[in-house]
C-alpha cells in the first residue's frame, strides 16, 4: 500500500431537465416577485468601456429543431483582456462590465441574445496570444453534462489563424464551426449544433 | 521569475481534468431526449487558460433576506405551502477537500404533489399558492451552504410510458472558476425510485449516484418542526502552481 492522495471525486452531473428556468431565470418563467431580477440580464451599463455588440443565436438538436427550453451562459473577458474575477490575478478588469451573461432559449423560436462589448484578446499559458473569444456554456433537457465551446470573432482573421485552440484542431473543416457570423453594425451570430454535418466543436475544458 | 517557492496554495492553477467515466455520457437512448442533443464527435481537450480559470462572482449582498427560505419566499403573509418542512444543508468543497467560499448556489424543485410552477408543466397534480419552488445561496468562508424547503413530490414524465422521476431538488453551482460549473440533482435516502429513475441510470456506477443521495440527518433536524438533509456537493479541484513552464514576462 501507498499513502492515499484522499482526493475527493466531483458530484456528478446531472440534466438541467425542463424546469431549469425556475431555479435560473424565475421570473421569465413567470415566477415573479421572488428575486428582483434574473441574473445575467444585464452584462454592461452606460460605464462600460468597448465596443458594444450583440450576439444571437440558437442551439440546434440533431433533426435540425432549435432548443426551447435551453439555458445559454457566456464568459467572457472585457475591452483589455482583463476577467473580472478574482482569479484574475493580471490586472483590474472593467468594474462596469461583470463578463458573465445568462439567457434562455424563447420558449417559442429558441433563440438566445446577449449584449455585450467584443472581448480583447488574452494569453494563453505559454504566452502566445488567443485570439478574442466568448466561452459559452450550454444546458438544456436531454443534456448530461453542461457543454462548454467558444464563439471566436469572423472580422479577427489572422487573430484567429494564430489561435492557440484554433490551429491546433486537426479537422480544419470544424473549425468554423466555432466562429460567428457578422450581420454588421456589431452584431453577430453564432448558432450552436449539437449533431450533424455542422457540430459545432465542444471542448473538455 | 521564482523569487522563492512558497508553500501556500498559489491561485492561477487549471482544474484537475474532468473524470468523463464518472459523469453521465452525453448518449444515452433509455433518456429519449438525449438522443437528438448528445454531440456525436469527441471533445477537444483544452486545458484551462485564464479564460477557464476565472469566473464571475457573486457577493452576498445581491441575496435577499428569504431567498433560502422556500416556505417562505413565496407564500401570502401568514400562510405556508403544504408538505414536509426539511433543512437541506452541506459544504461545497473541491476535490482536495477545501471548502469552496462565496458559491453561488441555485435551487429549484417541484412542490409537494410532484408539480412544477411552470408554463410549460402540464402534470395533473395541483400547484400550490404559496410555492414557488426557486431559491438561492452563497456559500461561506468554509463552504457551508443551507435552506429550508419542504420535500418535493415525485413526479410522472413523458419518456417510458410509465417513468417517475425520484423526488428531487436541482442544483446548479458556480465554484471560483467557470470551468467548475455544475448542474446537477440531489435524492433523498430511502426513495425506491432512484434506481428505476432513466436520468438517474444516465450516470454509469452506483458509488457515484449514491454521491448525490443525501442522508437522514437526524442530528441537524429541528425538533417539532423540520427534518434535515445534509448533501456536499465537490467541484473540481485545482492544480497547484508548483513549477509551471510559464515564458519570461506573463
Ligand atoms: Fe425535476
Amino acid at each position: 500500500m501507498v499513502q492515499s492522495l484522499g482526493l475527493l471525486k466531483e458530484t456528478p452531473s446531472q440534466t438541467a431537465g425542463p424546469y431549469v428556468h425556475i431555479g435560473c431565470v424565475p421570473n421569465f418563467s413567470g415566477i415573479e416577485g421572488v428575486y428582483p431580477e434574473d441574473l445575467g440580464r444585464g452584462m454592461v451599463n452606460a460605464r462600460t468601456r468597448g465596443e458594444r455588440i450583440t450576439v444571437t443565436g440558437r442551439v440546434i438538436d440533431g433533426t435540425g429543431t432549435p432548443l426551447r427550453d435551453v439555458l445559454v451562459e457566456i464568459w467572457q473577458a472585457d475591452a483589455m483582456g482583463l476577467y473580472n474575477s478574482p482569479m484574475e490575478t493580471r490586472g483590474q478588469a472593467d468594474p462596469e462590465f461583470t463578463g458573465w451573461g445568462r439567457c434562455p432559449g424563447d420558449m417559442t423560436s429558441g433563440e438566445f441574445r446577449f449584449e455585450t462589448i467584443k472581448p480583447g484578446a488574452v494569453p494563453y499559458p505559454d504566452g502566445r496570444i488567443q485570439a478574442p473569444h466568448i466561452t459559452f456554456w450550454i444546458v438544456a433537457r436531454g443534456i448530461n453534462i453542461g457543454l462548454h465551446t467558444r464563439m471566436y470573432f469572423p472580422d479577427e482573421e489572422a487573430a484567429n489563424a494564430a489561435d492557440p485552440l484554433l490551429s491546433r484542431i486537426e479537422h480544419k473543416i470544424r473549425v468554423p464551426t466555432l466562429i460567428a457570423k457578422s450581420s454588421g453594425g456589431g452584431a453577430y451570430v453564432f448558432d450552436i449544433h449539437l449533431q450533424g454535418d455542422n457540430e459545432t466543436i465542444f471542448l473538455d475544458i | 521569475m521564482p523569487e522563492s517557492i512558497r508553500n501556500d496554495q498559489s491561485p492561477a492553477g487549471a482544474n484537475f481534468p474532468r473524470d468523463r467515466s464518472w459523469h453521465p455520457p452525453a448518449f444515452t437512448p433509455w433518456y429519449k431526449t438525449s438522443v437528438p442533443r448528445s454531440p456525436k464527435q469527441a471533445l477537444i481537450s483544452l486545458d484551462g487558460t485564464v479564460s477557464e480559470i476565472t469566473g464571475p462572482v457573486f457577493g452576498h449582498n445581491m441575496l435577499g433576506e428569504l431567498d433560502n427560505d422556500l416556505v417562505r419566499n413565496f407564500a401570502k403573509p401568514g400562510e405556508s405551502p403544504i408538505g414536509q418542512r426539511i433543512i437541506v444543508h452541506g459544504r461545497v468543497l473541491d476535490e482536495n477537500g477545501r471548502g469552496v467560499a462565496g458559491a453561488l448556489v441555485e435551487f429549484w424543485q417541484a412542490n409537494a404533489g410532484g408539480r412544477y410552477r411552470h408554463k410549460k408543466e402540464t402534470y395533473l397534480a395541483p400547484l400550490d399558492p404559496n410555492f414557488g419552488g426557486c431559491g438561492r445561496t452563497i456559500t461561506a468562508e468554509d463552504g457551508f451552504y443551507s435552506f429550508r424547503t419542504i420535500k418535493p413530490g415525485p413526479y410522472p414524465w413523458p419518456n417510458g410510458v410509465n417513468d417517475w422521476r425520484p423526488a428531487h431538488i436541482h442544483f446548479s453551482v458556480f465554484g471560483h472558476s467557470f470551468s467548475q460549473r455544475l448542474i446537477t440533482q440531489m435524492y433523498f435516502e430511502g426513495d425506491p425510485l432512484i434506481w428505476q429513475c432513466p436520468i438517474v441510470k444516465t450516470i454509469p456506477s452506483r458509488e457515484a449516484i449514491e454521491s448525490l443521495i443525501a442522508p437522514l440527518d437526524m442530528a441537524n433536524t429541528i425538533p417539532m418542526d423540520a427534518r434535515a438533509y445534509k448533501f456536499d456537493i465537490v467541484l473540481r479541484g485545482r492544480r497547484s502552481t508548483l513549477f509551471e513552464n510559464r515564458m519570461e514576462g506573463n
